[in-house]
Formats: structure tokens, sequence, C-alpha cells
């Protein structure tokens, strides 16, 4: 460790906790019942922190390409389920598996790509890098994924007459959906690119932060940012066109008939019911 | 031409027989009566709950969808507007259906024979709901491509000078190109001035139905 980092005893970060605090009381003055939530939310980020804090000692004493790998797996895993549950609408078990294997092969590849051609890691499975960067990517990941689901969701529901209105003059479900599928994809990319546009000028960011802090010289810690958020800006892109046009089938059967509107006529000429 | 055998919607209806053959057919009946449930039978956006449906011999379960409703196109009773202008909406069922778009000068004349003096640019949404049906007839007559046009209520929202004359200029137009036109339509002065055959969707109504 570089012996020009200032020293952060356990009290001094107990004083942090001060601000939360302060926001509780204003919570309890300005009567916003929002006090459980911020209480869990703290508490559950304190316990996790504390726990990956030493795993990562751990995992950093003793370097093992199972045990990295199986952190990035594990990180991905809750992704995924983190993903189904930021979406608001109730989500079909199709859509479910294609978020998943979206979100697996998109990470996975722009991974592989990221940590043996860009930073060309000796060993690959070097934890110091490979599991905080991994980390970084998978979380930007998540937020893209999310905004791309809910946005292919909404606009399927909210424009349903237009994508039927396509179909009755000949579109394909692909072309029917394409507005949609792009305004989902626009909608998903869009903070990694405002990250993008305000990185430097309006904040710096925390990676940044994080090894500037820790006595790194900033034109070393400006080189990895503009890795990571290359490599993020990648991995969002891929994995979201993969999920969006994967996805936008699911809303389609074998006969092209778009499911949100078709009638099921066998019953009781009702629309099918899509959850 | 179609040809529906014992083609049933629950509840709804159900046609022991029926051919489709006339160049203009009117389809008329009491409200839920099925009319617009059988027009979007016949553009394959719903699949009865049994009987078979024939285009030209085949049942159209075996046609590839795309293909069908690039065949047989259809205009929904609410015109749908897509983003942008008059140019862009007319010659959007080109576009969709993968034809080339037409040259402004064949949209300029749709316009003239839909009665609509607007110019190309301007926004859809700055048209009433009457101009907007019109745009949506245009559109399908567009496709040339097509064999079938499957008219939902097409001049619900037209007074009856401005629907005989949109109605006779499109007709001439089906004609030329040699297109059926299957209309659903309450108005009775429609049907009797413009359709070679009135199919009254009551005489199917319930599980039992008609010939």
């Amino acid at each position: 460790m570089n012996e020009d980092v200032m020293d952060f005893t356990m009290w001094q970060v107990a004083y942090a906790y001060i601000f939360i605090i302060i926001i509780l009381v204003i919570f309890r003055f300005k009567k916003i019942p929002r006090e459980k939530l911020l209480i869990i939310s703290v508490l559950r980020m304190t316990i996790q922190l504390i726990i990956v804090g030493y795993i990562l000692v751990y995992v950093l004493k003793n370097p093992h390409p199972l045990i990295t790998v199986s952190i990035v797996f594990i990180m991905l895993g809750f992704a995924v389920f983190n993903v189904y549950q930021r979406t608001k609408a109730t989500i079909k078990i199709d859509i479910k598996k294609i978020i998943a294997l979206a979100m697996f092969v998109g990470i996975s590849i722009n991974l592989i790509f990221f940590m043996l051609v860009v930073l060309q890691l000796d060993p690959w499975y070097e934890p110091q890098y490979f599991i905080p960067l991994s980390g970084m990517i998978i979380g930007k990941t998540m937020t893209g994924v999310s905004l791309g689901v809910n946005n292919l969701l909404n606009g399927m529901k909210g424009q349903k007459e237009k994508i039927e209105g396509a179909l009755m003059l000949g579109a394909s479900p692909k072309v029917a959906s394409k507005s949609i599928i792009n305004e989902a994809y626009d909608q998903a990319m869009l903070p990694t690119i405002n990250a993008m546009v305000g990185m430097g000028i309006i904040f710096l960011p925390g990676m940044m932060t994080g090894q500037i802090i820790a006595g790194q010289s900033p034109i070393t810690a400006v080189k990895y940012q503009l890795s990571v958020m290359l490599g993020v800006a990648g991995t969002v892109s891929i994995t979201v066109l993969i999920f969006l046009h994967l996805a936008y089938k699911v809303f389609f059967n074998e006969r092209q008939q778009f499911i949100l509107t078709k009638r099921d006529i066998s019953k009781d000429n009702l629309p099918v019911k899509y959850e | 031409m179609f040809q529906l055998d014992n083609v049933q919607v629950k509840n709804v209806f159900t046609i022991k027989s029926l051919l489709l053959k006339e160049p203009v057919i009117s389809i008329e009946g009491q409200s839920g009566s099925g009319k617009s449930t059988l027009l979007r039978l016949l553009n394959n956006l719903d699949d009865p709950a049994a009987g078979i449906i024939k285009l030209n011999s085949r049942n159209i379960t075996e046609l590839p969808a795309c293909e069908l409703r690039r065949k047989v196109v259809m205009a929904p009773q609410n015109p749908v507007m897509f983003d942008g202008s008059i140019r862009e909406n007319l010659y959007m069922g080109l576009r969709l259906s993968g034809q080339q778009a037409a040259s402004d000068e064949a949209l300029k004349e749709m316009l003239d024979r839909l009665r609509l003096e607007k110019s190309l640019d301007i926004n859809i949404n700055d048209l009433s709901g009457g101009e907007k049906q019109r745009i949506a007839l245009g559109r399908v007559l567009l496709m040339k491509q097509a064999n079938v046009l499957l008219l939902d209520e097409p001049t619900s929202e037209l007074d009856n000078k401005t629907t005989d004359h949109v109605l006779s200029q499109f007709l001439t137009i089906a004609r030329k190109h040699e297109q059926q036109v299957i209309m659903v339509t309450h108005d009775k002065h429609v049907s009797e001035k413009f359709a070679d055959n009135v199919i009254n969707m009551d005489t199917y109504s319930g599980q039992h139905g008609g010939e």
C-alpha cells in the first residue's frame, strides 16, 4: 500500500454515519415515510461491504482462477436477479431467460476481451484487477439492461395499435417493433453516454477518485478510467442489443400475430392475457 | 378470393360456408356481431376457434404470415398514424412491406383524389380525424401489390358528400389495380351504393350460424 495514503480509522468511518442521522431527522421533521427503507439500505450496504472487504482480502492473498471466475459469476447472477426485481411490470419467463442469456453472453465476451486484450492481465485471473473491474462493468450493464427491459415492455404495451397497424400492412414483427427497439436501446445507453460526456468536467469518476486517493498518479488513473468506460459502453451496448433483438420476438407467435392484441377467440373473444 | 368453411368464433359467430368473390363486399351487422373480428381473421391477426379460411384455394395458415398480409392489407377502424409528415404516413405501407417508396407526384395525386388539399410536409398530428382516415385509405391504396383491401369502417368520420367522393375514387383505383375490397360498414347507404354483395353478420350469430 502507498505510504502517502492517509490513515482512516473505524471511528472516522463511524462519523460518516452522522449524515444518515441527519437524513433521518429530516425525514421525521418532514414526515417522509422512508426511515425504514433508509435504515435497511444503510445496514445492507454496511454488512455487504464489510463481508466483501474480508472476502477480497482473502482472495487477493490467495489468487486462483476458479475463485476469480466464481466470484464474477456470482456477481453476474445477482445482477440478473436485480434486473428482474427492477422491472416494474411482471415479466414472462421467456423474457427472464433472455435477460439472463443476454447478460451472460454480452458480459462474458466483453470481459474476456477487456481483461485479455485491453488490460493484458498476467496471470489472466489476477483478482486485484479482474474482480473490481468486472464488478464495475457488470453493475453498469445491469442498469442499462434494466432500462432496456422497462422501455421495451412499456413500448410494446403503450404502442400496441401502432405495432398491429404495421403488421396489417405487411410488416414483419421485426420491422413493426423497430421504433420501440431503437427507443429502448437509446434509453438504455443514455446514462452511459451522459456519464462519458460529464466525466472530468462535472464529476470525477469513482474509480479515478479512488486511485488518486490511494496515491496513484492521476494520469494512470485516467488511463484506467478511459479503458473501463469504453469497456462499459461496449458491454452495455452489446448486452442490450442482444436482449432487445431476442426479446421482441416473445411478443409475437409463430403466425406473426401480436400477442398483446390477439384475441383468444376459442375462449371469450378477449385479448390474450400477457402476464 | 376468400373461402370460409365452418369458421367459428365462440359466442360470436359460426360461418358454415361463405365465399367472398365479388369485387366490392360490404359487411354489416349489429355491434358485437363479429364484423371487425372477421376482418382480423382474414388478415391473420387472430385465429378462429375452429374452421378453415382459404385464400385462392390455399389454407391461410399454410401461407407465410407476412406474405399473406402483403396480399391482404387492412386499414383498422381507428386509423393508425405514425410520427412524421403526411408524406411519411402515406408511403408507410409501402415501406413497412418492403416496397419502393412512391414519388411525391404519386402521393400528391392520391391526396387530390381523396380531396385533401394539404402539403405533404404537414405533420400528421395537425390533421383532423376525418383527414387521418383518408390518409389511412390512401396508404393502403398505394400498395398496388395487394390483392385484397380490408377496410374497417373506412368512412365513419366523413360526411355523406365526402364519403361518396372518397369511396368512389377509392373503388375506381382498386378496380383498376384489380383489387378486391372487403369493408365493414354500418352505413346502409354505402353498402347500397358501392357494394356488389352485402354480408349481414347477424345471420351467422351464435353457435349454429348460417349458410
